[in-house]
C-alpha cells in the first residue's frame, strides 16, 4: 500500500532525501519533465493535451517533510540533546522511540522514573529543552559518533491497522497528499499540470514558496492532513474536522483564505460525484496554499485535507475513506476544470 | 559459545518474555509460557493458585537448605474502565503509571480478541489556558481503536486488560529497550542461573520462582514464601538506571553489574557474601543502600512465617514503567553469574551465613 510505505519513509524537514527519492522513482515515467530545485522541492511536469495557444498552469501541492527532531548537543553520560523541527506537542515526547539517522539507530526519549518523581514533578509537563534521547551511548564521545550534531531524527512508528477503516501511522501529514499526487500524476488533462512534492512545509512553508515562484501557476490545489480533534471532552463546533465524513475543504485557516470560487466549485464537483465532503470548522493550522497563494500577483488557491487524528504525533489515525474521498474529489476536480474550459478562465480572469 | 552468540540468546530470551503479556492480576497465560520454559532445566514445574511459577532443582545433598531465588513475572498494565459510544476506551491503572508517558502510546486491548489502540487526550490549542503545562491524569485519557462504539461493545467489554504495544529493540549493540523489562529482565536471569547450574551439583535446593502481582499488592512472593518455606531467598527485581534527571544515591549505572542493596531488609550476611562472590569471581557489582522498604518483594519475603534471610539483587533499568525500559544486556548476565555462584555454596555455608 502506497500509504504504508511513504509513512515508514523519514524525511523531516530539511532532511526529506528519502522521500523525494522514493517519490522520483516512482513519478519517473508518468510526466514530461521532472525538475528537483535548490531547496529539494520535485516540479514534475505534465504539458496538456490542448493544442491551443493559451494553457492555463495548474499546481498541485503536497509536502514531503514531516516534524522530527534534530541533534543539538551531547552529555558528558552519552545522552542526545535536541531540539523540535516543527510543531510538536511536548506532552507526547516522554517514553517515545526515535530513529537516528540514515541507519535508523533506536533511541527512546527518556522520562524520570513516576517512583522517584515529587508531587510537583507528577503534575507538571516537561519541556523540551530538558528532554533528552537514550540511544545506548556509555560516553559523550560514542553518542557523538552515533548521532553527530544535525543529525535528524524522526518518530519511530509502524505503519499498523486500526478497526474496520483506519489507519495509524506517523507523517500522515502529509504523505496522503504525496499519495494522491502519484495518483494524480498517472492522467493527463488539457492544461499544463505542475505536480509539486514540496520540502520544508512544517518550519515555515519554504519549499512551497519557491515552487510556486518558479512555477507561477494559475491556480494551485495543495493537498493536505489537516487537524481532526472528534475526540471526547471537544465541542462538535471545536473539532475542526469528524474522522470518516469525507474529504476536508478549508474555507479559512492561519495561512489562506481559500479562493472562495474555487471552495464552491470544489463542493460542488463533491455534490455532482457524491463524493464525501466536511468543511473543516476551525481557523487553526495552515499550510502551504498560505505561500503558494501569495506568489507573484497572487494565485486562486484552495485545499483539501484527509482528516487526521493526533497529527504531529507518531501516531497519527486517518480514515481510508476519507483518503479515498480526497482522492476521488481531486480526480474529479481536475476532470471538471478540463470539461468546463471556461471553468478556469473565468477563474483566473482579473476583475 | 561465543560472545555474540550469548548476547543473542539473552535478547531472544528477553523479546519473548518481554512481548508476553501479564497485567498484575491476569497472569494466568504467561504463567504458563514460563512454566515451559523452565521444563528446559527441571522435571519438578508446578504453576500454584496465584500463578506464581515454581521450579525445584534438587541439590545433592539430602539434609540440604533451600534456596529461593525470586522474580516477579507480572507487569504494569490497564483495564478497561469505560466505553462510550463513539469507540473511545477509558482506563484505569493497574501498577503505578506516570500519566505523563502515556499520550500517543500504542497498546493493546486484550478483549475477544487483541485490538490495537493509541492513547489520546485533548489536543494542546483545545486545552483551557489555566490546563496548559499540566500533566493530565490518566481519567483523562482515552484510547482510540478506530472502532465505532457499537462494534467494539461486541469486542471489548469493561475489565479486559491492556497492555503496552512495544517491541524490544536493540541499541548500540549493548542495550535493549523495550516494555516490561521490570521485571522480565530478572525472569530472564532466572533462565540463566538455570542455564549455569544445568551440570553443576549443588548441595542445596534452589527453588525458582517467577511470582505474581508483585505490581499490586505482592500477593505472589507472600503466599510462595508461605508455602516453600525456605532458608534463604534472593530476590531479584529491576533498580533505577542513572539517567540525567536522577543523583547518584538513587540511581546505577547500567552495564557496571546488578545493585547489592544494604539496609535493614536485607540480611547482612547474605549481602556481605554477595559482595565477596562478586570479588572472587571479577563479576562487577554496585552498592545501594536503602533506608527501609526496598519496594520490591524482599520486603515481604523477609517476614514471611518465622523470618526468611534475604538479599536483594537489582538489574538497572532506565525509564521503569514506561513502554521504553531499557536494560544493558551485560547486567543480565552479571546478574545471573552472581546469583548462580550464591546458589553452588555449601549447605553448611548457607546455613552459617543465614
Amino acid at each position: 500500500m502506497l500509504i504504508k510505505e511513504l509513512t515508514d519513509l523519514n524525511g523531516v524537514s530539511g532532511n526529506e532525501k528519502e522521500v523525494r527519492d522514493f517519490i522520483l522513482n516512482k513519478i519517473n515515467n508518468l510526466c514530461d519533465s521532472i525538475k528537483v530545485d535548490s531547496i529539494g522541492n520535485i516540479i514534475a511536469y505534465k504539458s496538456g493535451k490542448s493544442s491551443k495557444q493559451e494553457k492555463l498552469k495548474v499546481m498541485l501541492s503536497a509536502h514531503m517533510d514531516e516534524v522530527g527532531f534534530i541533534v543539538s548537543g551531547h552529555t558528558e553520560k552519552g545522552f542526545v540533546k535536541f531540539k523540535a523541527v516543527g510543531g510538536i506537542d511536548d506532552r507526547i515526547l516522554p517514553g517515545k522511540r526515535v530513529a537516528a539517522g540514515k541507519k535508523r539507530l533506536a533511541g527512546v526519549i527518556g522520562s524520570k522514573p513516576i517512583h522517584q518523581q515529587d508531587k510537583d514533578e507528577r503534575n507538571k509537563i516537561t519541556k523540551i529543552k530538558n528532554l533528552y534521547i537514550d540511544i545506548g551511548a556509555d560516553s559523550k564521545e560514542e553518542a557523538e559518533k552515533l548521532a553527530p550534531l544535525g543529525e535528524f531524527i524522526s518518530f519511530d512508528s509502524e505503519f499498523t491497522e486500526l478497526g474496520r477503516d483506519c489507519i495509524k501511522a506517523k507523517a500522515l501529514d502529509d504523505r496522503v497528499g504525496c499519495a494522491v499526487l502519484i495518483e494524480v500524476l498517472k492522467h493527463s488533462f488539457d492544461f499544463d499540470m505542475y505536480v509539486c512534492f514540496t520540502v520544508q512545509e512544517e518550519v515555515g512553508l519554504r519549499g512551497a514558496q519557491v515552487a510556486a515562484y518558479r512555477v507561477m501557476p494559475d491556480v494551485a490545489l495543495v493537498l493536505e492532513g489537516t487537524t481532526c480533534a472528534d475526540v471526547p471532552e471537544v465541542e462538535p463546533y471545536e473539532c475542526s474536522t469528524i474522522l470518516g465524513n469525507g474529504a476536508a475543504l478549508t474555507i479559512v485557516d492561519r495561512t489562506c483564505y481559500c479562493d472562495k470560487e474555487m471552495v464552491s466549485f470544489l463542493s460542488g464537483v463533491a455534490k455532482k460525484n457524491n463524493i464525501r465532503f466536511q468543511y473543516k470548522q476551525t481557523t487553526t493550522g495552515g499550510n502551504d496554499a498560505g505561500q503558494i497563494q501569495r506568489t507573484g500577483t497572487g494565485v486562486k488557491t484552495a485545499s483539501i485535507s484527509v482528516p487526521c487524528r493526533y497529527i504531529h504525533s507518531p501516531v497519527s489515525v486517518m480514515s481510508r475513506s476519507d483518503f479515498e474521498s480526497v482522492e476521488r474529489l481531486t480526480l474529479a476536480a481536475l476532470n471538471e476544470m478540463n470539461r468546463d474550459r471556461e471553468f478556469l478562465k473565468n477563474l483566473t480572469k482579473v476583475n | 559459545m561465543g560472545r555474540e552468540d550469548l548476547y543473542m540468546n539473552i535478547i531472544e530470551k528477553l523479546k519473548y518474555l518481554s512481548e508476553t503479556v501479564a497485567v498484575a492480576g491476569f497472569e494466568k497465560d504467561a504463567a504458563e509460557k514460563v512454566a515451559d520454559l523452565f521444563k528446559g532445566y527441571s522435571a519438578h514445574v508446578e504453576v500454584d493458585r496465584f500463578f506464581n511459577v515454581r521450579c525445584l532443582k534438587k541439590g545433592t545433598d539430602e539434609k540440604a537448605k533451600k534456596l529461593m531465588i525470586t522474580a516477579h513475572l507480572d507487569e504494569i498494565g490497564f483495564l478497561v474502565r469505560s466505553i462510550d459510544d463513539k469507540g473511545f476506551i477509558g482506563i484505569v491503572n493497574v501498577g503505578g503509571i506516570d500519566s505523563k508517558i502515556l499520550l500517543a502510546q500504542e497498546v493493546v486491548i486484550h478483549g475477544k480478541q487483541n485490538i490495537t489502540g493509541i492513547i489520546g487526550a485533548t489536543p494542546p490549542h483545545l486545552l483551557k489556558a489555566e490546563d496548559a503545562g499540566k500533566a493530565l491524569k490518566i481519567s483523562d485519557l482515552y484510547v482510540d481503536t478506530g472502532y465505532g462504539g457499537e462494534e467494539l461493545k461486541k469486542l471489548v467489554s469493561v475489565g479486559d486488560t491492556v497492555s503496552f504495544k512495544s517491541k524490544v529493540s536493540v541499541m548500540n549493540d549493548s542495550k535493549a529497550s523495550g516494555k516490561a523489562f521490570d521485571n522480565r529482565a530478572s525472569v530472564v536471569c532466572l533462565l540463566e542461573i538455570l542455564e549455569i547450574l544445568k551440570d553443576f551439583n549443588h548441595e542445596n535446593d534452589i527453588i525458582f520462582v517467577a511470582s505474581t502481582q508483585e505490581e499490586t499488592s505482592m500477593v505472589g512472593v507472600k503466599t510462595a514464601s508461605y508455602a516453600l518455606l525456605p532458608d534463604a531467598a534472593i530476590v531479584i527485581d529491576t533498580c533505577h538506571g542513572d539517567i540525567p534527571d536522577l543523583s547518584k544515591d538513587c540511581s546505577s549505572t547500567p552495564g557496571k553489574g546488578p545493585e547489592i542493596s544494604i539496609g535493614p531488609n536485607l540480611h547482612p550476611g547474605m549481602v556481605n557474601k554477595m559482595f565477596e562472590l562478586g570479588k572472587e569471581y571479577s563479576i562487577p557489582c554496585q552498592k545501594m543502600v536503602e533506608a527501609g522498604d526496598t519496594g520490591t518483594e524482599a520486603w515481604a519475603t523477609q517476614v514471611s512465617r518465622t523470618g526468611i534471610p534475604t538479599a536483594l539483587l537489582s538489574v538497572p533499568v532506565r525509564y521503569m514503567h514506561t513502554a521504553v525500559e531499557t536494560v544493558s544486556i551485560e547486567d543480565i548476565k552479571y546478574t545471573a553469574r552472581l546469583a548462580a555462584e550464591f546458589a553452588k555454596i555449601s549447605s553448611i555455608q548457607l546455613e552459617k551465613l543465614a
